[in-house]
């Protein structure tokens, strides 16, 4: 296991995104990728799924990535750092590349490249075993394309493909869990953080860096247009999907399931609702908010039902 | 240094591509087998299992992913090969044209088979027909000895053209029909492609590069014509690889086409592929009886070589061009299309009838090929074409 960097270790590396890019203010990301890159202490091949990622931090002929990036396409990032990573193995075992160099290989895709176009390429990846890490910034729809609703959406979220009207609530369908279907897998290691917890989440980084396999960590990443809040309470909302166990901490680590924080005070989901545009249609239908509740508490309990157990 | 190639093996069209693979020993294979194409890989992963190659072989969930696989290992600088076919190359096609604009010299190999709907198996050109205009080099194979040799230029060629290559061979016809195939050693065909030495890495990582960005209105034109500029300049190089293997191992594998019985002929038939020999076998029979037909087989379609066609048809009377697929454009087969256009400049130039023959894996036998010649010979008695194109073999 390798040591915990503090916060002011982290801000001294100078890994993440370039400014310049186009991401908009408030956006998420760029803290992530930061935190991404800089707990890294090896080099990092990243191969990028198309989406708002990709698309402002690569604008021909500027680039905001410190490290060897490749976007082929929407679907297909975890194929993609497939062959990357067997390159690098094919290339060591030929003496190419020499035997105690190690690199890092990410695939980073948002909730469409993940959860839905790209599942069958990210099953694929991960049941043939490859070297990698798969991060997932989940921001809950299609943003880059214009906020249509995505299998990660959250219930009773309005988005521009299930907006909210006089006899739709908005989403009538409830999120994919992506990290039981990805622990199905039985990989070595699959973990859920925020932003909002940073010590959390470079631990967990750093944990994926030194385990080999595949590796899958997802991260919210609230979203400024999309949720509808101000530019300076991205962390806030963050926090607060945590504080709410609307997006719990977890891992599970080689079928361990473990807990990472248990809010001392749970708070209602309403808090974390109802600070957001895609949910202000939910105000005063207090049945809806209710069920979202009755939904977040049940997967809550689950897993606190699970911590400490070996599942696989 | 010249070697002779006298050793020979009977294999089938599968067979001496997989054997192909084998000597090459790419650093990486990935692929999802599909009908007729499957045996290539299957074979392949039992030369993985038997450790006569030392190749990652990646057996991945979909064609998508395989090409996709094919990118990111040839971008890591490694030497990269797959196989498929129709609905599988279909599947890849999003994947095709980026492999090419990132000038990625990935060889794939083809058993050409019909598309669906209907679904069917057996060969016709409509899959690769259908890629024709993604950037990749595409090499039609006449037989199972031409697939070996080409598959071996086509990785020299694709290295040195930093461009993508497909070599096809016919459904079934090729792909699970035995022939003689002369063989090099391992170490002359090592000798032949040496090592690969990439534009760039992603491994290089003290060296970052971002692959694949984002280009919009001011930068997209000025890549395409850059990325036609390397097609161009491949034309050179297929021409003299081909030339050194020749030369090299005393064995004559055509490049851009095959003359058959060319000299003075005035009716020429225009093929690709297998149904090449059936063409031959005609010619042979009517060239006994005095008659002036010969055979100009295309065996690479992209980049497409009029400047050949020109040159060797200005002085023909008739042209036939046959197709192996339908692609809808109501005014025949994408190959007559393509000869017309080229030959269009001439001041004297040939009447031109298409034929579309074979679809689906259709018999096409040595009488059609003599049937062809006939209606062609009508043609030229009468100095005109009377229809667009014409179905050979089709039951009314």
């Amino acid at each position: 296991m390798k040591r915990i960097i503090s916060l002011k270790e982290l801000a001294e590396r100078t890994a993440g995104l370039a400014s310049g890019h186009r991401a908009c203010a408030g956006c998420s990301f760029p803290s992530i990728i930061r935190m991404v890159l800089g707990s890294s202490d090896y080099p990092v091949v990243v191969s990028n799924a198309t989406g708002c990622l990709e698309v402002v931090s690569t604008i021909y002929p500027y680039s905001s990535w410190p490290c060897s990036w490749i976007h082929v396409a929407f679907e297909n990032a975890a194929a993609v750092i497939s062959g990357v990573e067997s390159a690098y193995k094919a290339l060591k075992r030929r003496g190419e590349i020499p035997q105690d160099k190690k690199i890092v290989f990410i695939a980073i895709g948002g909730d469409g490249g993940t959860y839905d176009i790209g599942l069958q390429a990210l099953s694929g990846a991960l049941e043939r075993g490859h070297d990698f890490l798969y991060l997932l910034y989940d921001n809950q729809a299609y943003m880059n394309t214009g906020i249509q609703r995505s299998s990660a959406t959250p219930f009773g979220a309005s988005t521009t493909t299930s907006p909210a009207g006089k006899y739709l609530f908005g989403k009538v369908q409830d999120r994919k869990e992506i990290i039981e279907i990805v622990a199905a897998h039985r990989i070595p290691y699959v973990a859920q953080a925020s932003i909002s917890h940073w010590g959390d989440l470079i631990k967990k980084l750093r944990k994926a860096y030194e385990i080999e396999g595949p590796k899958f960590l997802s991260v919210i990443a609230p979203c400024v247009i999309g949720w509808g809040y101000k530019e300076s309470e991205t962390v806030e909302i963050a926090r607060l999907a945590v504080e709410t166990c609307f997006w719990p901490l977890y891992e599970i680590e080689k079928g361990v399931y473990r807990v990472n924080y248990k809010p001392k005070e749970k708070l209602p989901v309403k808090a974390w609702l109802l600070k957001q545009e895609r949910f202000s249609h939910l105000n005063g239908r207090e049945d809806l908010i209710e069920e979202i509740q009755k939904r977040v508490d049940e997967k809550w309990e689950k897993l606190l039902r699970l911590d400490g157990l070996k599942v696989f | 240094m010249k070697v002779e190639t006298k050793k020979f093996l009977a294999k089938t069209g599968n067979e001496a591509a997989a054997y192909a693979m084998k000597q090459i020993n790419p650093d990486v294979v990935a692929a999802y087998p599909i009908t007729p194409s499957s045996e290539i890989v299957m074979i392949f992963s039992k030369y993985v299992a038997d450790g006569e190659v030392d190749t990652e072989f990646i057996p991945v969930e979909s064609e998508h992913s395989a090409i996709s696989v094919c990118i990111g290992a040839s971008a890591s600088g490694a030497r990269v090969m797959t196989a498929t076919s129709s609905q599988g190359l279909a599947l890849m096609h999003e994947i095709l044209y980026i492999a090419s604009f990132l000038r990625l010299p990935i060889v794939m190999v083809v058993g050409n088979r019909a598309l669906s709907g209907p679904l069917n198996i057996h060969c016709d050109h409509s899959d690769t027909m259908g890629s024709r205009d993604s950037g990749w080099i595409q090499m039609y194979c006449e037989n199972a000895n031409e697939v070996y040799h080409t598959i071996i230029n086509a990785v020299k060629i694709s290295e040195r053209a930093n461009l993508p290559s497909m070599v096809m061979m016919d459904g079934f016809i090729v792909t699970h029909g035995m022939e003689k195939v002369f063989v090099l050693e391992d170490e002359d065909v090592r000798n032949f492609i040496g090592k690969r030495k990439p534009l760039y890495s992603l491994l290089d990582v003290e060296k970052p590069i971002t692959l694949g960005s984002l280009t919009l209105f001011d930068y997209y034109f000025e890549h395409k014509r850059n990325q036609l500029e390397g097609v161009l300049k491949s034309k050179k190089i297929i021409d003299e690889v081909f030339e050194e293997y020749s030369n090299r191992f005393g064995i004559n594998i055509p490049s851009f086409v095959e003359e058959y019985n060319m000299e003075g002929a005035e009716v020429v038939v225009i093929v690709m592929s297998s149904a090449a020999g059936t063409f031959k076998e005609a010619v042979d029979i009517l060239k006994d009886k005095g008659e002036k037909v010969g055979v100009l087989r295309l065996k690479i379609m992209r980049p497409f070589p009029y400047e050949i066609l020109r040159e060797k048809l200005s002085n023909v009377k008739v042209v036939g061009v046959m197709d192996r697929a339908e692609t809808f454009s109501s005014m025949g087969g994408p190959l007559s299309i393509e000869v017309k256009a080229a030959l269009y400049p001439l001041s004297k130039r040939p009447l031109v009838q298409n034929f579309i023959f074979g679809l689906g894996g259709r018999e096409f036998g040595i009488e059609d090929a003599i049937n062809v010649f006939e209606i062609l010979k009508g043609i030229k008695k009468r100095n005109a074409v009377s229809e667009e194109f014409i179905y050979i073999g089709l039951r009314e």
